[in-house]
């Protein structure tokens, strides 16, 4: 619960001069008669502070909002004061002895929230309490625990947090969670789930992230299903891997389990946006259970060690290369104190030719310099062309079919380890959670394109 | 049952939800084809609602109920007409400018205030009528009057929103919608609860529909406009009729809701005589009784009656048909012996109020919904009696069985306590549905302010006072002044109502202003000879008003056209490209033949009737209809006739 310290939340300027002169502030309700007769009755809202400052937000009685300008307001009048009090109703999580203990860290990404109706406001469900009230059926699933580790928004997640996530998850294992559960923001899940896979080795139990691509307060959104989908994953499923588990079709049908390292989120706003990249999802997780689609994960096993490897070296970036590019672009990376440098190449691993010298430049002053591919699907093969062969001597290392997310998140990692050469190159190269795959299944390249009569025909009988 | 009622005794008061769907190249908060629809679709989804907790911590009542229905809601999707922000998963784009202007303006015609900020608001709808779950809507206007009768008729706010789904079909727990409407612009005016008689009512729609289709920016056609009429009685609630497609059924099921009210009050007092005062004294008992009908005799509620009736309309587990083993409950309800029989509605018990109930909340929907004792099935009283010894019931409680999948018909169960529990207060606050016979069925609880929300994702939209300025300059005239200018010049108002509501005043001030037509003269042409030739199949609508004005001036030149205009406008439906002059040209019009007082004279000699009868008169018609066949639009009518009648008259 909070209450606004300020008075006049969000209002500037003139707005904000006119609200203390009429003696009024937030949450005022009032009478307003404006300049050509028309009198409104509603709760002045709070404004937010990108808006301009030239109206005053209120929330009629029918439920309604409109801006009243602030010189056409001719009298007005406060006929009652109605805070809004941000409180989550919380019901006891009931406990079952027969269901599995599950864990949900909360990174800061509303899974589930309640709304406030009159500011629009969405106040985060978290604790077990507030989760029962908005998605009953978790009691069904697990005996729930939660624990917020940190608020922040998923693409302000970064290595420190990284590293706090991943000693509170061995926390949680050891404390002999049957499973962990990650609310995450979508923006930046498939990085975070790339960097647990190496700084979280060997886990006994599943580690699932989840989110929501439509946020929770609406009525429609995939919030509820993919948190029931990931409890059902982390506290039955057979996976003791970092997954991701969301949506696998834009319908309310089943969600997929992607593999941490080989997962990006691949529209802005669809729900299905979480696809495996260059291999197939583990698995399909819906109402009746776990369809395995990829029997080679490791399985759960509770007498498994859990290493925990929290390191990090945050000097290192993704070059995205593209025709054009300027050597001084590496040059400042280098200057800028890089250590690495994961290029995210054309083609098969490319770059143009004048950014060789700085290439070398930058690997002789001891920055280490990746190659990945900008297709995203596929390997680098670097040998095919004379020029990818000159790369290669100037010391770039090449990373197969890493995608360059998870060659980032690695790389950070890696140099949290040591600096030297040799050593970085073959950590780089030697894979730990599939990051690097020996082949890539026909099917594992799967772009659908629409309009071909067979794809029409898939599309038209299928629930997207 | 009493058909007729003093609306005024009853203290009848009926207010306007008027929609209107407005002329725009695009969608409200896309960018797909505004007023395309289709019959096919391309591809489906599947999805669900989950009501969100609201300020309180309760759920929306309707929120509430449409959940407790589990709905699985298929959408229909066309790639012509639907994009992925009608299948909610991209956010809005900023709301259509065009659109935007178009409601100021409709605003400025019910003369309303304009409000300075829009602000854009979520209303929920949980029945999958919207994929996202709620519709966006904003105020636009408030505080309008317009002349009505002798008086003025509020109007309360205008709402710019997007339109829903089309319903396509609602069986069990699946509810199928089709996208092309959806997100089309449209506007809602809100009337004061101010009418006072159907034909008031009636009469309102008109009126409302005339001022915003003046502007010729609205959507005209099947579909284009619909209102919700909100009904009450002195002792009643507001009952909202949904999507009343026309305003001669307005009136109707404003009368029916009346006479519903009325009984439902009589209902009530009933209740509290027999000691039913408030909810908390309504009591029932539910049995499981499926083995009491397993053999029969009632086959409706055999399970293998049941199943062939699944089968037999396609309804598959996990789709349309509930979760739970076949079950047959009945509902006892103490003190309620007769009250199921009291008539509501024109042919309705009130039985049919709790059929409603269970029929849209727990989703047993085949006919009849459920049984009662009121109404027991001919020739089966012995199963009624082994009903009520079962069950306990003594005379004076009342029985209703439902059947179907057993989670279902525990939720009906609920359902019948709560609709009775409902009637010790009189009128539930409902939404309802319509039915061309003037009577209506329950469609959802009547939501509250409650489900209403910030959009989030739209910014607010100030609206700059100049251009409202400009717009308001350049108003139509508004349809009662019209009308009243029309009348001055002789146009009788059933045919200027008529150019108003379908647009063609417009063209006919264009004809005056623009060709110096005679106002009566272009009125009548539109509304008459044009409706004629629409009528006749001729592709009239295809001309463009430019060629109307170009044909005007011609008749100001050459009045003899005139008189073949209808030869004219054939030849102008039949290629619209075509100028009037052209036309004129091509048909030969508008100059005389130079011998054609000799060809007159010839006919007059030779040409005879077929039976004629001696007098003058009858040549005359005879022999005019003959000559204006080479003639009409070349030499005026009149012409012949002195020349044809002054023949006859040497002749005799």
């Amino acid at each position: 619960m909070t209450s606004s310290p300020d008075p006049l939340k969000g209002y500037r300027g003139l707005a904000r001069e006119r609200l203390a002169a009429w003696g009024v502030r937030v949450w005022s309700d009032v009478r307003v008669v404006n300049t050509a007769g028309s009198t409104f009755e509603g709760v002045i809202l709070p404004r937010s502070e990108t808006f301009d400052d030239l109206h005053v937000v209120l929330k009629l009685k029918n439920g309604y909002n409109v801006g009243l300008h602030v010189d056409r307001v001719a009298t007005i009048e406060e006929v009652g004061y109605r805070e809004a009090h941000y409180k989550i109703p919380e019901q006891e999580f009931p406990r079952r002895d027969d269901l599995p203990a599950v864990t949900l860290l909360g990174t800061g990404g509303t899974i589930a929230s309640r709304l406030d109706y009159r500011t629009g406001a969405v106040i985060p469900a978290f604790t077990p309490g507030e989760l029962y009230g908005a998605v009953p059926e978790l009691a069904d699933l697990c005996n729930l625990t939660t624990k917020k580790i940190f608020g922040v928004f998923s693409e302000n997640m970064s290595w420190p947090e990284y590293a706090t996530l991943a000693r509170a998850i061995g926390e949680e294992i050891q404390a002999g969670a049957d499973g962990i559960v990650i609310g995450h923001g979508t923006d930046t899940m498939g990085h975070t789930a790339a960097v647990l896979s190496f700084m979280v080795q060997d886990s006994p139990v599943p580690i699932v992230l989840v989110g929501s691509q439509r946020s929770s307060d609406r009525p429609s959104s995939d919030a509820a299903l993919n948190l029931i989908h990931a409890v059902r994953a982390a506290g039955e499923g057979p996976i003791a891997e970092v997954q991701i588990c969301m949506f696998g079709p834009t319908s309310d049908r089943y969600g997929l389990l992607h593999r941490g390292t080989r997962c990006r989120k691949m529209h802005s706003s669809y729900r299905s946006t979480f696809r495996t990249i260059g291999a197939i999802p583990l698995g399909m997780v819906g109402r009746e259970g776990f369809t395995i689609l990829d029997p080679h994960f490791r399985r759960r096993d509770p007498s498994r060690r859990v290493k925990v490897d929290p390191v990090y070296d945050d000097r290192v970036t993704i070059l995205y290369y593209h025709p054009g590019m300027k050597p001084d672009v590496v040059d400042a990376l280098v200057d800028a104190g890089y250590r690495g440098i994961v290029i995210a190449g054309t083609g098969l691993g490319h770059v143009n030719k004048p950014l060789y010298p700085a290439l070398g430049r930058a690997t002789a002053a001891g920055v280490h310099v990746m190659m990945t591919v900008q297709t995203l699907w596929g390997f680098v093969q670097m040998y095919v062309y004379e020029t990818g062969r000159e790369l290669l001597d100037l010391g770039i290392v090449p990373l197969d079919n890493m995608l360059p997310e998870t060659a980032l998140m690695k790389l950070g990692w890696v140099l949290g380890h040591t600096h030297d050469r040799e050593e970085v190159t073959r950590m780089m190269q030697t894979p730990i959670a599939h990051e690097i795959t020996e082949r890539e299944p026909h099917n594992g390249y799967l772009i659908l394109q629409g309009g071909l009569p067979e794809v029409e025909e898939f599309v038209t009988s299928h629930w997207k | 049952m009493q058909d007729s009622i003093d609306y005024r005794a009853v203290g009848l008061k009926v207010g306007l939800e008027v929609h209107q769907q407005l002329l725009t190249a695009r969608k409200l908060f896309c960018r797909c084809p505004a007023g395309l629809y289709t019959r096919e679709h391309d591809g489906t989804v599947l999805r669900h609602m989950r009501p969100t907790l609201s300020e309180l911590g309760e759920y929306d009542g309707t929120a509430l109920m449409e959940f407790k229905t589990r709905k699985n809601i298929v959408y229909l999707l066309h790639r012509k007409t639907t994009c992925t922000y009608e299948m909610d998963d991209t956010p809005p784009f900023l709301v259509n400018e065009e659109a935007l202007e178009i409601a100021v303006e409709q605003c400025l015609m019910l003369g309303c205030d304009i409000v300075d900020e829009v602000h854009i608001a979520r209303k929920q709808y949980l029945d999958g009528s919207i994929p996202t779950g709620f519709q966006r809507t904003a105020v636009v206007g408030v505080n309008g009057r317009i002349p009505f009768r002798d008086r003025e008729l509020t109007i309360t706010q205008v709402t710019l929103e997007e339109d829903s789904c089309r319903e396509v079909s609602d069986r069990g727990h699946l509810i199928v919608w089709r996208t092309d409407r959806l997100g089309m612009p449209l506007i809602e005016t809100v009337t004061g609860a101010e009418l006072r008689t159907p034909e008031e009512v009636e009469e309102a729609i008109l009126l409302i529909g005339r001022v915003c289709r003046s502007t010729g920016h609205v959507r005209t056609g099947l579909g284009a406009s619909r209102q919700d009429v909100n009904v009450s009685v002195a002792g009643g609630r507001r009952v909202e009729i949904k999507g009343v497609p026309r305003a001669a059924l307005a009136a109707r099921l404003v009368h029916g809701e009346a006479i519903r009210q009325v009984n439902l009050l009589r209902i009530r007092d009933e209740l509290h005589r027999r000691g039913l005062r408030s909810a908390d004294d309504v009591v029932s008992h539910v049995h499981d009784v499926t083995e009491l009908f397993r053999e029969g005799p009632l086959d409706l509620l055999t399970e293998a009656r049941w199943r062939s009736w699944l089968e037999s309309t396609g309804r598959r587990p996990g789709f349309e048909v509930g979760t739970g083993p076949f079950s047959v409950r009945a509902v006892r309800l103490p003190g309620l012996a007769g009250i199921l029989a009291h008539p509501t509605q024109p042919g309705r018990t009130f039985a049919h109020e709790l059929a409603g109930r269970v029929r849209v909340i727990a989703t047993l929907d085949q006919p009849p919904v459920l049984l009662h004792s009121e109404a027991w099935p001919a020739g089966a009283g012995e199963s009624l009696e082994a009903l009520r010894r079962a069950t306990g019931a003594g005379p004076e409680d009342a029985l209703v069985v439902v059947w179907g999948a057993a989670d279902d018909t525990e939720t009906a169960a609920s359902e019948i306590r709560l609709r009775v529990e409902d009637a010790t207060e009189g009128v539930p606050l409902e939404t309802r549905q319509p039915f061309p016979d003037g009577s209506t069925d329950f469609e959802r609880i009547l939501p509250g302010p409650d489900r209403m929300y910030p959009d989030t994702d739209s910014p607010p939209h100030a609206l700059d006072p100049a251009h409202v300025e400009r717009l308001r300059a350049a108003l139509p005239e508004p349809p009662w002044e019209r009308e009243a200018r029309y009348a001055a010049a002789g146009v009788p108002l059933d045919e200027t109502r008529f150019l108003i509501r379908r647009g063609g005043s417009r063209l006919v001030d264009r004809l005056v202003e623009e060709a110096g037509a005679d106002l009566k003269r272009a009125a009548l042409f539109v509304a008459r000879d044009l409706k004629a030739a629409r009528r006749g199949g001729l592709a009239v609508d295809e001309i463009p008003d430019g060629a109307w004005v170009g044909l005007f001036a011609l008749f100001g030149e050459r009045p003899v056209l005139w008189e073949a205009r209808r030869e004219i406008v054939a030849a102008l439906a039949a290629s619209p490209a075509l100028e009037p002059a052209a036309a004129v040209r091509e048909l030969g019009l508008g100059e005389p033949p130079g011998d054609w007082e000799a060809r007159v004279l010839e006919l007059a000699a030779t040409a005879h009737p077929d039976h004629p009868d001696g007098s003058v008169e009858q040549r005359l018609r005879f022999l005019m209809g003959r000559a204006m066949r080479g003639l009409r639009g070349r030499v005026p009518a009149r012409e012949v006739l002195a020349v044809l009648r002054g023949q006859l008259e040497v002749q005799a």
